[in-house]
């Protein structure tokens, strides 16, 4: 096992070296530069003053090296600083804007399992019922509406007519003027539609993954051996098939460990959320190379980490894996 | 395009207190002005900072204008008025500015200001080692000195009429940025300067806070706050605005002749309506040899019908633009040849230019070649597009085949725009209240990046520009920028299409706004809300 784990972990440096050589290249072959929101279509900017631009972020050196110069700083674990006229670390910038991303991931996965697993089940039981149909005809509207509208149509019912919910933004703006229960509820108050409109496209994918795979399972033969001993449908159903039902969660959750501190751009925009999405959205127009590596990396890592997880935990979960 | 910017920061600040008197008078029913209150102002970006030097986005200019003062700014009239300066004398050869500054400015850290922050702020702009985009104007400068605390003198080679304004540049804090890095200085996100507005905090990708500076040279503002919320949608921030969580936004032509016109709507919010200092253009690639004719530019602006794109693209909310300077400003030259809609005329010129209908297939040929060429644009610009659509509708009614594409920016200006690798395109400039227009027209200026793209050389244009830049009395240069607007029109270099509307609405408790040819931000200090309707105590 330990000798597994020291392969996998050691495969993972030529793997990530690979990644980050890929992008940096891509990155650089999409036209335009971190200095063009200044020097681009402006009267007062000369070509002499455009060139001492870029060679301040050192755009005038080769390609490999600007990448060799990179990779010699990420060696000890610094990003580097953002192109942006600001100039703050891209740790910092990246920092601020992980926490409240993670939040609305882990709320958004959790609303979806729980919402999810059970719509699945009940519908792999009862398969063709009406209540399979109709959760069936839901989810797919779920999967098909558009989260962008879907968030519009809801900050203008809810929001503007009912006043229910506030529109946007992570808190109000009489924040640092309530009281201690007062802050925690707005925090949540403005959690409450974003979790729902992220969660809601992926009910559809997971309620279906969820329904399959149980469908599987009951139709084994130690289901049928369960019945015929006697048990109870309950017993048969939540003990017997549900745990079987449950182990492709494990590869589903491995996956979503990068997505975790990726967000969307669309929804993050609208709900003006300053999340992870916006953040590499706007540094990749601004072709912000120190951001968009920093953000790559970062989910590169995940992916390979979470990956591993994954497989480590199905080994550990699921006694046919583990023999093998 | 940018240089602009630093107009539009001067605008924002106020013009003083001598109006005040006129506009009690005629308010009528409104009640007295008074202190506080805050106002919100939904912004799409994130300023990217707070350091003028450095900032080149709208966001972080206007931020600055309200935190930063230069020493001479536009007034409401778009003419040039002290701000730092109390102020200044232009030697007799045009070669020597010498300011005299006010005496009763401080920075916000309590600090007095005095010359050597201007001197300072001249001698980062020209460092080498600023990432200013704007140094060049300063480059110009020869010799600048501050002989005592309160004057400030600057020498250049040759008089250039733009010298004076450009130093509305925002002057920055000698005693905290001296001796350090001014691109790492943490000033980039907590600023100080002399301006009307304080700087309070920032919280990353949610909302700037200002407040009012009680020392403020000109007399403390009224409005308490101004907060900045960064709303990157702007469908989002229409519905805060309704939902009465902003005060103040920019509408696009739709929201404001067709959501906005209910009574609810009118009763809590107050639209308003000037044209903004942009116009848009279709050029034409003067290296192409269909375009080198130019009778055939000038029957595509005949065969153009440009009321139908300020009705159809801008629902009214714009005008016809004649040139490259905004009606009603003192560069415009209304005088210049015209070109009503009109195809007959449009074919009769390119039948002049050889362009004829030959093989009966509907389009103009000449030597056996369709006239067809490609119109280019950006994408994210729906005024643009559409546009482009009309356009190439009414072309081919008179039989010339037009095609749209529709590209991503930084792909239009790297691969097509700054290559020359173009027909024709459809573009906006913003319109300086300078009209030093060398960068776009001078001939000298047609090297790939450089902004006279579209090839554009007439002798006569490169010395009406070179001495329109050179001169600095008003009616001289306008003589020669009414030549070179005549020019331009007989030419059509460009089709110049409209000049749209500026749309901004405020909610209806602040007074004193008083649209000019500034727009409305000019007095922003004077601005209030009276006792009773304040919203905010905090």
């Amino acid at each position: 096992m330990l000798h597994y784990l020291l392969k996998r972990l050691l495969m993972m440096v030529p793997l990530l070296l690979g990644i980050t050589l890929i992008s940096f290249v891509v990155i650089h072959l999409a036209p335009g530069e971190p200095t063009d929101l200044q020097t681009e279509l402006n009267p007062e900017a000369s070509v002499e003053l455009k060139e001492r631009l870029r060679a301040q972020y050192d755009l005038d050196k080769p390609l490999l090296v600007q990448y060799g110069l990179w990779l010699k700083r990420l060696a000890v674990l610094d990003f580097g600083d953002s192109f942006s006229q600001d100039r703050r670390p891209v740790v910092d910038r990246i920092a601020e804007r992980l926490p409240i991303t993670i939040l609305i991931n882990v709320l958004s996965i959790a609303l979806i399992l729980l919402v999810a697993t059970p719509i699945g089940i009940l519908s792999a039981v009862r398969q063709n019922s009406l209540f399979d149909r109709a959760t069936t005809v839901f989810v797919f509207i779920g999967f098909a509406t558009p989260s962008f509208w879907l968030a519009l149509l809801l900050m203008d019912y809810l929001g503007v007519r009912l006043g229910m919910f506030p529109i946007s933004g992570v808190r109000s703006l009489g924040y640092d003027y309530l009281s201690w229960g007062g802050q925690l509820w707005d925090r949540i108050h403005h959690l409450i539609l974003p979790v729902f409109v992220s969660a809601f496209g992926g009910l559809a994918g997971f309620s279906r993954y969820m329904r399959s795979n149980m469908l599987e399972v009951i139709r084994q033969d130690y289901i049928l051996t369960a019945r015929a001993k006697g048990l109870s449908e309950s017993v048969v159903i939540y003990k017997h098939a549900l745990r079987n039902a449950l182990l492709p969660v494990i590869t589903i959750l491995g996956l979503s460990v990068p997505g975790l501190i990726g967000g969307s751009v669309i929804f993050e925009t609208i709900f003006a959320i300053p999340g992870m999405g916006k953040l590499f959205f706007d540094s990749v127009m601004m072709r912000d190379y120190p951001v968009i590596m920093g953000v790559l990396v970062m989910g590169a890592v995940l992916t390979l980490v979470g990956n591993l997880i994954a497989d480590l935990s199905y080994a550990l979960a699921d006694p046919r894996i583990r023999n093998t | 395009m940018r240089w602009f910017i630093y107009g539009v920061v001067l605008l924002l600040l106020a013009s003083g207190c001598r109006q005040d008197a006129a506009r009690v008078a005629d308010a009528g029913e409104d009640a007295a002005p008074a202190y506080g209150d805050t106002i919100i102002q939904g912004s799409i970006g994130e300023p990217s900072t707070l350091i003028p030097a450095l900032a080149a986005d709208s966001a972080s200019s206007d931020i600055n204008g309200l935190v930063y003062s230069g020493l001479v700014r536009y007034d409401k009239y778009l003419q040039i008025e002290g701000e730092l300066a109390e102020s200044w004398d232009i030697s007799e050869d045009g070669l020597t500015l010498t300011f005299h500054l006010r005496r009763d400015v401080r920075w916000h850290d309590g600090m007095p200001f005095t010359s050597e922050d201007v001197l300072f702020t001249y001698q980062l702009m020209v460092d080498p080692n600023t990432p200013t985009a704007y140094a060049d104007r300063y480059l110009q400068v020869v010799e600048a000195e501050a002989p005592d605390p309160h004057t400030f003198r600057v020498r250049y080679a040759e008089p250039l009429a733009s010298a004076l304004i450009s130093w509305g540049l925002a002057i920055h804090p000698k005693h905290l940025l001296e001796g350090q890095d001014v691109s790492r200085s943490p000033l980039a996100r907590a600023p100080v300067g002399t301006g009307p507005y304080r700087f309070v905090e920032w919280v990353s990708g949610q909302r700037l806070v200002l407040e009012a500076n009680p020392d403020y040279f000109e007399g403390r503002p009224y409005i308490k706050r101004v907060i900045y919320r960064i709303i990157p949608d702007p469908s989002t921030m229409f519905l805060e605005l309704q939902a009465g969580n902003l005060d103040q936004m920019g509408l696009t032509p739709i929201q404001f002749a067709r959501q906005t016109d209910t009574a609810t709507f009118k009763r809590r919010f107050n639209k308003y309506r000037y044209p903004a200092s942009s116009y848009v253009y279709l050029g034409y690639n003067l290296r192409r040899p269909m375009f080198q004719d130019q009778r055939v530019r000038q029957a595509l602006a005949h065969a153009i019908n440009r009321q139908e794109l300020v009705d159809g693209v801008l629902l009214g909310l714009g005008q016809v633009a004649t040139g490259p300077y905004k009606p009603g400003t003192w560069a415009h030259n209304p005088q210049v040849r015209d070109y009503p809609f009109d195809p007959a005329r449009a074919l009769e010129l390119l039948a002049e230019a050889g362009w004829r209908d030959t093989d009966g297939d509907g389009l103009l040929d000449k030597d056996g070649r369709p006239l067809s060429f490609t119109i280019l644009t950006n994408q994210g610009n729906d005024q643009r597009v559409k546009s482009g659509e009309i356009i190439q509708r009414r072309l081919r009614e008179i039989g010339i085949d037009v095609r749209l594409r529709v590209i991503e920016w930084a792909s239009f200006l790297k691969e097509f725009v700054n290559t020359g690798n173009f027909d024709a395109l459809i573009m906006g400039w913003t319109i300086p209240p300078d009209p030093d227009a060398y960068a776009v027209w001078h001939s000298s200026k047609t090297r790939p990046g450089e902004l006279n793209f579209i090839g554009f050389e007439n002798a006569e244009v490169d010395e009406l520009l070179e001495k329109g830049r050179r001169t600095l009395d008003q009616a001289e240069r306008k003589r020669y920028y009414d030549r070179f607007q005549e020019i331009l029109a007989e030419e059509q270099p460009y089709t110049f299409l409209f000049v749209p509307d500026a749309l901004p609405v405020v909610a209806a408790r602040f007074r004193g706004i008083e649209p000019a040819p500034a727009g409305i931000g000019y007095n922003f200090i004077r601005w209030y809300v009276p006792e009773g309707e304040q919203r905010y105590d905090w």
